[in-house]
């Protein structure tokens, strides 16, 4: 995109067919891309495909009970959804605050040098691979939590959703320091200029002016703790229940079972391709996948709009 | 700015507190997450004390605590990493150099940009749903394999690898090329000779730090039917695969306490140490090659 | 002038960076190529997780004596190990902790898989109380079965009016496990369902975390799991009709602890016994079930008669394919 074109030459020497050889090379590789999406898209629908053509996708959509396996079967896929819900909740009660926050911390007060030790600090957060995640969780976190709250199961969505937000802090804190930065700072010396603290500054002129880029920020942190596996699988349980809403309390210290965590269950112990829990595997999976696409996109949507904003 | 104490009124004494309040808040936002893991990886440092020997690296897993090792797990993590690394290597640095170097500026440059994109925020369960449906089932290539498992995450980081090899391409100088032009190359020699070399380092970082990225998935090697433990080294590429992250998924069910805070935290602490080479190599090489350009 | 000399070291420091790079890759491919030298020897294993630690401590002792062998152990639950992986034949070996289902015997033959049947130790399956469940000791079969029956008890107090009145908390093994088959078999009974709303899991290790972390749970699996955790969970002793039995190897071996102790099993594809590799890691297996490994991981080893019983139906199986 960025080069001018190749100057025109008489003498050819075959050049022209290798050069037009090797564009086609890298254009290949590009729309390998392209293929991985469509070999996503095509996997999970041919299974789900079949998985609908036994269970009706309202008996899927709207059924209160998971169990694939056991008799009596039935796949209701609400139980999964709330649990997720449930996670994504917790985790962004946790994410949201703290890396808005830190995010108004990097771009308004902190000093380069705070910020050269601080951002690369923040990244190994979301470096840590996530089944370590859950292991801190399973061992350490959910001990600390049974002394604070001694009815808490050992598979539990608290300490999951805990540790699921402090891993996805680093998405909501970067994204929205980046956006912060992008405000012009002729806003902030117009607000400094009519006395306003540096309070007042971060809140009342800095977050308004940045707010599409917070929101893209939020709603892909969300979509990573929606598809967040391994550490909600191994502490959270495996316990597909509806959420309760008169039990509030119950909801974070009970084991439930997410999408992702159902998933996991079904695929460690059917890789046949033939009965109806292993094409159940791809009916959630493609439910995850269009949640999850769809928040891509839509935090995508957003943050082009402000990167228009101030360009 | 509006903080002169000389004869500061009560309004501004209380909105000064409350910007220092307020700046406190923030920092202490920034420091928990960051704390909270401190905590948390000294914990399992502490744990692993012991437990992490010779021993230990160079035995296959075993049901007693005492004699249960990582040594497979390690090993497959390693030859993961290397079919990883060759698969995604060229290809990601191909499609980087089509999009940065000939891609016109069409809807289907902007389509695979958009799409790169998007499928870096793609589930990394959904990849191994991918990689069942597609290396499993449709090409047979045996569940569990050490190909399929390299195959599937290969596709889960490329995207990645993508993104940081243009960035790393966008930061060579168009003078460069407009040289390079000058001297009568054509644009593949260009590429060759100028903008690949230029951008190798800040390439390698970047292909690099995906590799550290899979080193750590779990989910999608579970999906495609990655045994609950293999002993022995992967010895063919469709030999079953196991890496450490697998290994650490099966012990975190062993619920004895020599396992919980002793064999597992070892298994942490090494998969940890492992990451962390990997990260400071691509480091080292950034750092190397950072001044000249 | 000194920009360009710089420029020009880092050129060659990049040579010797690439040159460097392609020497450690092409060794790394040469050890790479030395191991890949002996494919194929390998040994796949799924099935029961009942069985699963036998499987493991045989398949570590293995590996140890025979480092180029890939011996890989997946933990499906029986009944998963047989529809999923071995009748297809995608594995060599099945372990199971009841015998071949007829139905699956037909899969397997519908695939051309012929297994070969051998007891590998015996287990006392146990059923698990909370340690602070102070209030129960021994309960019998009937008991158990209202329990763990479909639209049976709720709480405690709906079994003995003197235990709490609290729900329980009920983790148990998936469907395809063969503890669920056996439990279900022997204790539930052919009229009734086996009750679907408990944690169900593969993994018996999470039962024990779920019964360790709830005073009210319940919960049932292989005595491996229990033996080696006795100190964080309580074993509830079965009365059979003839007084309170505790499980244990001693009560297990001599058929006292009933109706739960029970066989394990391991089922070998006949065909998969034409490998050299497969033959000799099954010799193997076979030898070290009646070995002290057993006990170890917390089951009752084979008598030497059922050793020797093990290895003439080798010897028969193995003749029919040479």
């Amino acid at each position: 995109m960025s080069s001018a074109n190749a100057p025109d030459l008489t003498r050819d020497d075959g050049r022209t067919r290798r050069e037009a050889v090797v564009r086609l090379v890298f254009f290949v590789c590009a729309v390998l891309s392209v293929l991985t999406t469509i070999g996503i898209v095509l996997t999970l629908l041919s299974d789900s495909v079949a998985f609908f053509a036994e269970v009706s996708p309202v008996q899927f959509l709207t059924g209160t009970s998971w169990s694939p396996a056991n008799d009596p079967v039935n796949f209701g896929v609400l139980p999964l959804v709330t649990g997720t819900l449930v996670i994504t909740i917790g985790a962004a009660a946790v994410a949201l605050p703290i890396g808005l926050l830190t995010a108004i911390y990097l771009s308004e007060y902190a000093s380069d040098r705070a910020r050269s030790v601080l951002k690369p600090a923040l990244e190994v957060l979301a470096g840590v691979p996530t089944v370590i995640y859950g292991y801190f969780a399973l061992v350490y976190v959910t001990p600390a939590l049974a002394t604070i709250f001694p009815t808490i199961d050992t598979f539990n969505a608290l300490s999951a959703s805990l540790i699921v937000g402090i891993m996805i802090i680093p998405m909501v804190s970067s994204i929205s320091e980046d956006a912060m930065s992008a405000v012009p700072d002729s806003l902030r010396n117009a607000s400094y200029g009519l006395g306003a603290t540096k309070f007042t500054v971060s809140t009342s002129v800095v977050v308004p002016a940045s707010v599409s880029g917070i929101a893209s920020s939020f709603i892909l942190a969300l979509s990573r703790a929606i598809g967040e596996t391994m550490a909600v699988t191994i502490a959270a349980g495996n316990t597909p229940r509806l959420v309760d809403l008169t039990d509030p309390a119950g909801v974070f210290l009970n084991s439930i079972q997410t999408m992702t965590a159902a998933m996991v269950q079904l695929g460690a112990s059917d890789v046949t391709g033939q009965s109806i829990a292993y094409k159940s595997l791809f009916a959630v999976g493609l439910t995850l996948f269009v949640i999850t696409f769809a928040m891509n996109l839509v935090s995508e949507w957003i943050a082009s709009r402000y990167r228009e904003e101030y360009r | 700015m509006a903080t002169d104490t000389r004869d500061s009124t009560s309004f501004e004494r209380v909105s000064r507190a409350k910007d220092i309040a307020f700046e406190y808040l923030t920092l202490g936002a920034t420091l928990l997450g960051i704390v909270a893991l401190a905590v948390l990886l000294s914990y399992v440092a502490v744990d692993a004390v012991g437990w992490l020997n010779w021993q230990f690296l160079t035995s296959p897993p075993h049901p007693m605590p005492e004699k249960a090792g990582i040594f497979p797990a390690l090993v497959g993590s390693i030859f993961l990493m290397l079919l990883i690394a060759l698969i995604t290597f060229p290809l990601g640095v191909g499609a980087a150099v089509y999009l940065e170097e000939y891609a016109p500026d069409s809807r289907l440059t902007k389509f695979i940009q958009l799409n790169i994109a998007n499928l870096a925020g793609v589930p990394s369960v959904v990849y191994g749903l991918l990689g069942l449906g597609l290396f499993v089932q449709l090409v047979s290539l045996g569940y569990g394999s050490l190909l399929v498992a390299g195959f599937t995450i290969s596709l889960l980081i490329l995207p990645i690898v993508i993104i940081s090899a243009q960035e790393a391409i966008q930061s060579v100088p168009d003078s460069m090329r407009q040289a390079s032009y000058g001297m009568g190359a054509t644009k593949w020699q260009t590429i060759k000779n100028v903008v690949l070399p230029e951008s190798l380092p800040g390439i390698l970082t970047g292909t690099i730090l995906a590799l550290g990225r899979a080193i750590g998935e779990t989910a999608p090697l579970i999906m495609i039917g990655a045994p609950t433990t293999v002993f022995g080294v992967p010895n063919g590429p469709l030999a079953k695969i196991s890496a450490m992250p697998m290994q650490i998924y099966t012990w975190a069910e062993y619920p004895d306490k020599a396992f919980q805070h002793g064999v597992l935290a070892a298994g942490v602490v090494t998969l940890l140490v492992v990451l962390l080479s990997i990260n400071s190599i691509a480091i080292l090489i950034r750092n190397r090659y950072q001044t000249q350009s | 002038m000194s920009e360009d000399t710089s420029r020009r070291r880092s050129e060659f420091s990049r040579r010797g960076f690439l040159a460097a790079a392609g020497v450690a890759s092409v060794t790394g491919l040469t050890g790479c190529a030395r191991v890949f030298g002996s494919e194929n020897r390998q040994v796949n294993i799924a099935g029961s997780s009942t069985v699963f630690p036998i499987a493991e401590a045989v398949a570590s002792d293995y590996t140890q004596k025979n480092p180029t062998v890939n011996v890989s152990v997946s933990k499906t639950g029986s009944g998963g190990g047989f529809s999923n992986f071995f009748c297809p034949g995608m594995t060599d070996i099945n372990n199971a902790s009841r015998p071949i289902a007829d139905a699956e015997r037909e899969q397997c033959a519908d695939n051309g898989v012929d297994p070969v049947e051998f007891v590998v130790g015996t287990d006392a399956l146990t059923v698990v109380v909370n340690d602070e469940a102070n209030w129960v000791d021994c309960m019998t079969v009937d008991e158990l079965r209202q329990v763990w029956m479909a639209g049976g008890a709720k709480q405690w107090s709906d079994i003995r009016d003197e235990w709490p009145d609290e729900e329980f908390e009920l983790f148990g093994p998936a469907t395809v496990s063969g503890t669920f088959d056996y439990f279900r078999e022997t204790i539930v009974g052919e009229e009734e369902n086996h009750r679907n709303d408990y944690s169900a899991t593969e993994k018996d290790r999470t039962i024990v975390r779920g019964v360790r972390g709830s005073q009210y749970a319940m919960g049932y699996f292989g005595f491996a799991y229990y033996s080696e955790n006795p100190e964080t969970v309580k074993a509830v002793a079965i009365d059979d009709g003839s007084g309170c039995v505790e499980p244990s190897l001693e009560t297990a071996k001599k058929g006292t602890y009933r109706p739960l102790s029970r066989p394990l099993f391991t089922y070998v594809s006949k065909q998969s016994l034409a490998d050299e590799t497969v033959r000799d890691f099954v010799r193997f297996y076979l030898e070290k079930a009646a070995t002290d490994l057993v006990s170890e991981v917390g089951y009752v080893p084979i008598t030497d008669e059922t050793l020797e019983e093990n290895l003439n139906k080798l010897d028969a199986a193995v003749e029919d394919v040479q």
